[in-house]
């Protein structure tokens, strides 16, 4: 800007230093201290460190030795694999779907949308009343309307995964929905028309000229869908608090909470962050290089 | 003459009625009823649990479809009577408030000074100062807490046993949490601002907080509007930084609540569908008053997941 207003920059540490405060305290320096945290030994939450670990790199290779990290590491890479093909499969079928219609695009924004606004947490609540064993909605569903003789346990090790999976897909289509149509509705009605001149209507249509178009929406949503599967915490917790069953439905984030508060070891909870974010850092940036944004 | 007219008008009504026809094709059929399945995944499981808050609790398990209208045998407000009696479900409400509107207040003005800052002055260091903020959206919540609490500790604020502290311990790391969000979305709309109209105002004599104050926000006031549902909403579902901070009876939130109820309502399904009718239905209605910048905002903010 080279407006006269501005060339008088003491005001400046007055807009700049109260945000940049706040963000070197309560995320760049812990941020920091948390790497510094994973090499030392600390028992109780809160409390300082009790000395290096010996080795001390020991909490990594605890980390590389244990069974129950790698059960958490397969169902966060599972989850990430599911959040693309279903919520984003899912939005981007409902989209090209409601791009065909006039009567009633505004309410089924609306109503999908809503899972988003509403606390993981309620609908952690909600989903343990549908999937419960004796007597929840689904179940009941299954007896009552298609004749099954027997009750489904749904977070038994058969059924865990797609039971944990699914409320987190559920929730988040609706979000991946909305991007999606955006960016659909920023295609103009120009190319469609050049298009049918051309004689490509229908699935066509889709295949040669939206789909193309709306690569980097797509591109955009695989990257959110990859780094929203590591953040995942408030519907796993409330529904499998305790790796039921058997430690087989562990995620990264809950494992994390887990040794923190559960198993008191402070210094390896903090390992357990840190690979959260390497493993953020470096699949984002594959997924950058590998879905890379084209300009037309 | 009058017949032929009259014939005209006969010939064209069906007319159209046949091209509304041809229009509704197989293709959209199909739409409109696979669109139709999703929003009923959507809609019934709410509708489910509400009809439910309101039946006997021994009811739920056996018969939970059925509608138990108000003087039916089915028909009870018991599960609500015991949430309230149970739960302070007043005192979480108002804690959660406090919580939320005041990480709101401080995201919007920190937020915007800073991105006020950043889009209209040159400094040295800009850039450094921008991809600061850019990396600072990638730290997850999990890999700052547990320092934070240990300092928060050392200052007194948090384990102080006394609630308000235990609310300023939650809000700071909040607060810290959104800013990163809400200076980017800002950004890209103050920087869109034409600045010849802040520049007539400083010839009248206007100073820069003023121009701040009494330009920029008011104008940029859609963008105000959607940083500040999406931090009062973060803020209102967050689980992870309020379960650090927030342990004795009266620091609860509404979250923290439920969180509670999950563990210990046991089998007491009908107490838990009430309690998360009740979580629902405000947030219900505010999605519904303020739904169109909710969903414009989002997609605006599309950076964050």
């Amino acid at each position: 800007m080279n407006s006269t207003i501005y060339k008088k920059k003491g005001p400046l540490v007055f807009f700049l230093i109260p945000a940049l405060l706040f963000m070197a305290v309560f995320l760049f320096y812990p941020f920091i201290m948390n790497i510094a945290n994973s090499f030392q030994r600390i028992t109780q939450l809160g409390s300082s460190a009790q000395g290096m670990n010996d080795p001390w790199y020991a909490n990594y290779q605890k980390l590389f030795n244990d069974p129950i990290m790698g059960t958490a590491l397969k169902n966060t890479m599972l989850l990430m694999l599911a959040t693309i093909v279903f919520e984003v499969g899912f939005a981007l079928i409902l989209g090209l779907l409601v791009d065909n219609i006039k009567v009633g695009t505004q309410f089924f924004r609306t109503v999908y949308f809503f899972p988003i606004v509403i606390s993981a947490t309620a609908l952690g609540l909600l989903f343990n009343l549908i999937f419960l064993y004796n007597g929840g909605m689904l179940n009941q569903m299954l007896v009552k309307f298609l004749g099954l003789s027997d009750y489904i346990d749904w977070k038994d090790s058969n059924h865990f995964l797609f039971t944990m999976l699914a409320p987190i897909m559920w929730q988040y289509v609706g979000f991946y929905f909305v991007i999606i149509v955006t960016g659909l509705n920023n295609i103009s009605g120009e190319i469609y028309e050049a298009a049918a001149i051309d004689g490509a209507q229908g699935l066509k249509r889709t295949r040669y000229i939206t789909l193309p178009l709306l690569r980097n929406v797509l591109s955009t949503c695989l990257i959110l869908a990859i780094t929203g599967a590591l953040k995942v915490f408030d519907l796993p917790w409330i529904m499998f608090s305790t790796g039921i069953p058997l430690d087989e439905s562990w995620l990264t984030g809950t494992y994390m909470y887990a040794q923190a508060f559960v198993f008191k070891d402070v210094d390896y909870s903090s390992t357990i962050a840190v690979v959260i974010v390497v493993l953020g850092v470096v699949i984002s940036q594959i997924a950058n290089r590998v879905f890379k944004e084209v300009d037309y | 003459m009058e017949s032929i007219s009259a014939k005209k008008v006969s010939e064209k009504q069906p007319s159209r009625f046949k091209r509304a026809l041809r229009r509704i094709t197989a293709g959209k059929v199909v739409s409109y009823i696979v669109l139709s399945f999703w929003a009923l995944t959507t809609i019934y499981p709410f509708y489910w649990v509400i009809i439910n808050s309101f039946r006997y609790r021994g009811q739920i398990r056996r018969d939970s479809f059925s509608i138990p209208w108000p003087g039916s045998e089915y028909f009870t407000l018991d599960n609500y009577e015991l949430a309230f009696g149970r739960f302070n479900i007043p005192n979480a409400y108002k804690n959660s408030l406090i919580i939320s509107i005041t990480v709101t207040v401080v995201v919007i003005i920190l937020a915007g000074l800073f991105a006020y800052g950043l889009a209209r002055y040159n400094f040295k260091g800009k850039k450094f100062v921008h991809s600061l903020v850019i990396a600072s959206m990638m730290f997850p919540v999990f890999c700052t807490i547990i320092p934070i609490y240990k300092m928060e500790v050392a200052w007194g604020l948090a384990s102080s046993r006394e609630a308000y502290k235990s609310l300023i311990a939650t809000i700071l790391p909040q607060i810290a949490g959104n800013l990163s969000f809400a200076i980017i979305v800002l950004l890209g709309f103050i920087k869109s601002l034409p600045v010849e109209i802040e520049e007539s105002a400083y010839l009248d004599g206007c100073s820069v907080f003023k121009i701040f104050f009494r330009i920029v926000m008011p104008m940029a006031r859609p963008s105000f509007a959607t940083v500040a549902i999406f931090s009062f909403l973060w803020s209102y579902n967050d689980l992870f930084t309020q379960s650090f901070f927030l342990r004795l009876p009266n620091e609860k939130t509404v979250t923290l609540l439920l969180n509670d109820i999950n563990s210990q309502a046991g089998t007491n399904y009908g107490l838990m569908a009430s309690a998360v009718v009740l979580v629902v239905i405000p947030i219900l209605i505010v999605y519904i008053l303020l739904q169109k910048n909710i969903i414009k905002g989002m997609t605006v903010g599309a950076v964050k997941g």
